[in-house]
């Protein structure tokens, strides 16, 4: 008998997660030890890593007022972690009441946390699924109750590309997404590269191989490889840029050199 | 609100942005800094409100400390910069003109204050976070398990519910689990598998490589396999399966477990035993029939240098006649007798007996002297048959013809051997039958023609391949032809004109006799018909057709004869049937009925051959016989001058005698004038023979040539 594909074996809090690693990263202590001594060693290559991941957080924040600004009131969040402060319902909700939220994420811990964390909020679910199968995404239950997508989605694949081996066809998985989307809606996307690293690119090899370790290895690509993810999108202004640089609301003289790691971009459906 | 430059507004706001500044870089908030500023404003508002306020109250220090944090300002640097800055510039932007040192004092400890609150705070936030992750994961721990238990309670289900049977052994063989379907398969006792091994499990029956594939499975070099596999049942009968036993690896992909899955087949193996014996055995002796002997013969043939066969084919004399007279029921219980009396002469290994249909049997051997054996088992069949067989109170006395082929493996196929078998056994037949012969090629190859015509027989009639001649008879008094007797002749494709003689045998075996004999009939009527119309009144012209045995037997006779003469309207006493003197030897009243009808209708019935056939004299009175055919044999010691005296008495005698029974005389052969003379002297009434016409065509029937065909 086949296990439904989101099942895994077991649970084994003894074994670093991704999401719970990003969560101490930016100050949370929705962790545990392991997590935690993994963060830590990753962090001596790359200290900045919880500047960078900050500057993940803004960028998806003032992409999704964007959105906001644009009409767009429906957002899927694929790869969304553990739903720390300013999550995209959050910054949604507060800004849009009626946004419809609809998180997915295949690390069933950080899927039971974000149950509990929306069990009261009427439009916003969370669906425990991989991005490496779209169609289990696009099909599910929660998808089809708050998500209409006859109408523009913001989609958001913030810090989670870079966890997709090209193996696994990350290109294709966005593109069957993408292929699901009305027009007018938007692709919002970061990815973690070597580029604009304020140090050598053989410390930052430290910190990938960290994640290696950890087996949810981290996958750098340059700006050409991320730019290939908009294939087909109209690129919104300012373009795939660092992600301070895009549409910043102060002025980037106040930014850690480390926040320029990295790239964010958005684009339009046509 | 707006700030009066460098009104206390106007301060605090500059308070608030340098707070910003010192902690914005070491928090991880997606706020922009103006945003974090904005946030801070009312704390440093309270920040203030502490310091001017007339009674001191450190909990406000608390509670901003606890603030920061709920500001996600988490990071220890984030306390210890704003204690810093709450050290450094609270005073100086929010002390307005109070005593500095006491001023000083309170921000010092508003400072202690805020350390404590932020510290209380972060505590507290980091307690229910670590409390929240850690429900998250026993939720995701839970769905987890439940979903392994519903897949498991799925499993179970299946498991049990399965109509298949299903077992799990460890590799060494002991049977860990199995379900009820299994259980039932084995009649249903828990000690019948429980706690063996697999190894014990082996049964007669098994296929050689049945357990080395199982070898193959434990060892890991094989992942399953498939086999069909009988079991013992306790009680002692046989389960017989459809078997499949695959390897089951735990996660690193090692050998565990052995999976068997099993079907019991045990029903559908006994059907198609049943139905195998169904499809190779006479439903009515329950002997092997034609495709179980012909498997066996093949397999015999097949059996490479060095083996022989011995195979005896037996058809019953006379048994049409039986199932006729007696019945078909008779007929049956007949070959049931006969079926159980070969089986005893077959007992042997390598022996068997079949029936091939109808009343023939065959009896192969294989012995490792079929030269002998062969001649030993025909005899002991022919032996069987001599006591006579009753039915229904009758003793009915069989007699067998046996065709004997015995030879080496491998020259001929079976149907080759078994058509030199039913050659031989013709031969047999034709030499009297009651005996057995031994197949000879020379044989073999003249009785092939007369197969290949017997088969081609059916087909020859559909196509027209048969013609009628017709010999003039002819009135001894006045010369005058009175009629003609129909020959019927076979324009074969390959072999010309056929007599009567080269196939009328062949059609009387096969009983194609009665179509050919009911054309035949037909169109010689017809033709008397055409005669008489063209005569005018001039008397009518008789035609003389044969009647076979076959014939005479056959129910649709007289109904037959009757309507050939009314649809081609002709007089009863324009036909004469010809019936040989043999037909007729010991006929009952039942074979003469037939004959009696149609002369009672005007049909004339002559005895043809009379003389050969050593017939009771007296028996002519019985007879509805009008006309006697005297062989030719009789008439042969005439055709010289002078004649032979001998000849001419016993002619003389049959004339009278023939005369004072009111029966016309025939000659047939007359060949010569001095014949054709004498036989007129003699009293006899008709003649036919070359002296007049050969047989011919209708149209010249009445060309007679009146030369002397001798010499």
């Amino acid at each position: 008998m086949e296990r439904p594909a989101w099942a895994p074996r077991s649970i084994d809090i003894s074994v670093p997660s991704v999401s719970r690693i990003y969560d101490y990263y930016l100050g949370g202590s929705h962790n545990f030890e392991v997590d935690r001594e993994a963060a830590r060693r990753a962090m001596e290559f790359l200290p900045g890593l919880p500047k960078i991941s900050q500057a993940n957080r803004a960028f998806m924040r003032r992409a999704v007022r964007y959105a906001l600004a644009e009409g767009v009131t429906q957002f899927l969040d694929i790869g969304s972690g553990i739903p720390a402060f300013g999550s995209v319902h959050e910054v949604a909700q507060a800004a849009s009441p009626g946004s419809r939220v609809v998180y997915v994420d295949h690390d069933p811990v950080a899927v039971a946390h974000s149950e509990a964390v929306l069990a009261d909020n009427a439009h916003a679910d969370v669906v425990a699924a991989d991005l490496r199968k779209p169609r289990e995404i696009l099909h599910s239950p929660q998808v089809a109750r708050l998500i209409d997508l006859d109408r523009p989605v913001a989609l958001l694949l913030v810090a989670v590309l870079h966890f997709v081996e090209d193996a696994d066809d990350p290109y294709a998985a966005v593109a069957e997404l993408g292929a699901a989307l009305a027009p007018g809606s938007l692709l919002v996307l970061t990815h973690a590269s070597y580029e604009g690293i304020p140090m050598p690119t053989e410390r930052a090899e430290g910190a990938v191989d960290v994640y290696k370790e950890i087996r949810n290895p981290l996958i750098m690509r340059s700006r050409d490889e991320i730019g290939r993810f908009f294939e087909g999108y109209d690129m919104v202004e300012p373009g795939l840029v660092p992600m301070p640089r895009w549409r910043p609301d102060t002025a980037p003289e106040d930014e850690d050199p480390w926040a320029l790691s990295g790239f964010a971009g958005v684009g339009r459906t046509a | 609100m707006t700030a009066e430059p460098d009104g206390p507004e106007d301060r605090l706001r500059r308070f608030a942005t340098i707070w910003s500044r010192a902690v914005f870089p070491v928090t991880s908030t997606s706020l922009t800094r103006p945003e974090l500023e904005e946030r801070l404003l009312p704390l440093a508002r309270r920040l203030r409100g502490a310091l001017l306020e007339r009674g001191f109250d450190a909990e406000t220090g608390k509670d901003v400390g606890a603030a920061l944090v709920d500001t996600h300002c988490t990071d220890p640097d984030a306390l210890s910069h704003s204690l810093d800055c709450v050290d450094a510039y609270l005073v100086l932007y929010c002390g307005e003109d109070g005593p500095q040192e006491d001023l000083r004092n309170r921000a010092s400890r508003l400072q202690h204050a805020m350390a404590a609150g932020f510290a209380r705070a972060l505590r507290e936030r980091t307690l229910a976070e670590q409390e929240t992750i850690a429900q998250a994961a026993l939720r995701a721990q839970g769905v987890v398990a439940q979903a392994l238990h519903s897949s498991e309670a799925r499993f179970r289900a299946v498991f049990e519910g399965a109509a298949i049977g299903i077992g799990i052994a460890d590799l060494d063989g002991n049977v860990l689990q199995i379900n009820g379907a299994l259980l039932r398969m084995f009649g249903g006792s828990e000690q019948t598998l429980r706690g063996r091994r697999v190894q014990d499990l082996t049964h007669p029956e098994d296929a050689p490589q049945t357990w080395k594939l199982y070898d193959e499975l434990v060892r890991g070099e094989r992942e399953h396999y498939h086999t069909e596999k009988a079991f013992s049942r306790p009680d002692g009968t046989v389960l017989w399966t459809n078997l499949t036993v695959s390897l089951l690896r735990d996660a690193d992909g090692n050998p565990q477990y052995q999976l068997a899955l099993m079907e019991d087949t045990t029903e559908r193996r006994l059907l198609n035993l049943r139905l195998r014996y169904e499809a190779t055995h006479d439903a009515l002796t329950g002997l092997p029939n034609r495709t179980l002997f012909f498997e066996r013969l093949e397999k015999m043939l097949g059996a490479g240098e060095g083996k022989r066969f011995g195979l005896c084919y037996l058809d019953l004399d006379g048994f049409k006649t039986i199932n006729d007279s007696l019945g078909h029921a008779a007929g049956d219980r007949l070959l049931v007798e006969v079926a159980d009396r070969l089986q005893s002469c077959a007992t042997a290994p390598g022996e068997m007996v079949a029936r091939l249909g109808g009343d023939e049997f065959v009896a192969l051997t294989t012995g490792p002297d079929t030269r002998h054996e062969v001649d030993e088992l025909a005899a002991r069949i022919m032996n069987a048959l001599v006591a006579p067989v009753s039915i229904d109170g009758r003793e009915l006395t069989v007699r067998g013809s046996i065709g004997i082929v015995e030879g080496p493996a491998g020259e001929r196929s079976a149907a080759e051997v078994l058509r030199s078998a039913d050659i031989t056994m013709y031969r047999a037949k034709s030499a009297g039958g009651n005996r057995f012969e031994l197949a000879d090629p020379e044989a073999d190859a003249r009785a092939i023609t007369r197969h290949g015509l017997t088969t081609a027989l059916p087909a020859a009639l559909e196509r027209g391949e048969f013609f009628i001649e017709y010999q003039p008879l002819v009135h001894l008094g006045d010369g005058s032809v009175r009629g003609a007797e129909a020959l019927v002749r076979w324009l074969h494709p390959q072999h010309g004109v056929l007599g009567p003689d080269r196939f009328i045998p062949l059609a009387e075996h096969t009983g194609l006799i009665v179509p050919l004999g009911r054309w035949v009939l037909e169109q010689s009527v017809r033709q008397a018909g055409q005669w008489c119309e063209r005569a005018g009144g001039a008397g009518p012209l008789r035609v003389n057709v044969n009647l076979s045995p076959c014939q005479l037997t056959h129910p649709g006779l007289v109904q037959d004869t009757v309507d050939i003469l009314e649809r081609a309207g002709v007089r009863p006493e324009a036909l004469c049937l010809e019936v040989t003197e043999s037909a007729l030897i010991g006929a009952d009243d039942d074979l003469l009925k037939p004959l009696r009808r149609l002369a009672e209708m005007g049909v004339d019935i002559a005895l043809d051959d009379f003389g050969t056939g050593y017939s009771n004299l007296a028996n002519l009175r019985r007879l509805p016989v009008s006309v006697l055919k005297l062989d030719r044999s009789f008439t042969q010691g005439m055709q010289q001058f002078p004649a032979d005296p001998v000849d001419l008495k016993i002619v003389e005698g049959i004339v009278s005698l023939a005369h004072s029974l009111d029966l016309a005389v025939t000659v047939e052969g007359v060949e010569t004038g001095a014949q054709a003379e004498q036989l007129r002297i003699l009293g006899c009434d008709t003649a036919q023979g070359w002296y007049y016409a050969r047989p011919g065509p209708p149209d010249r029937l009445h060309e007679l040539a009146l030369v002397d065909a001798t010499g």
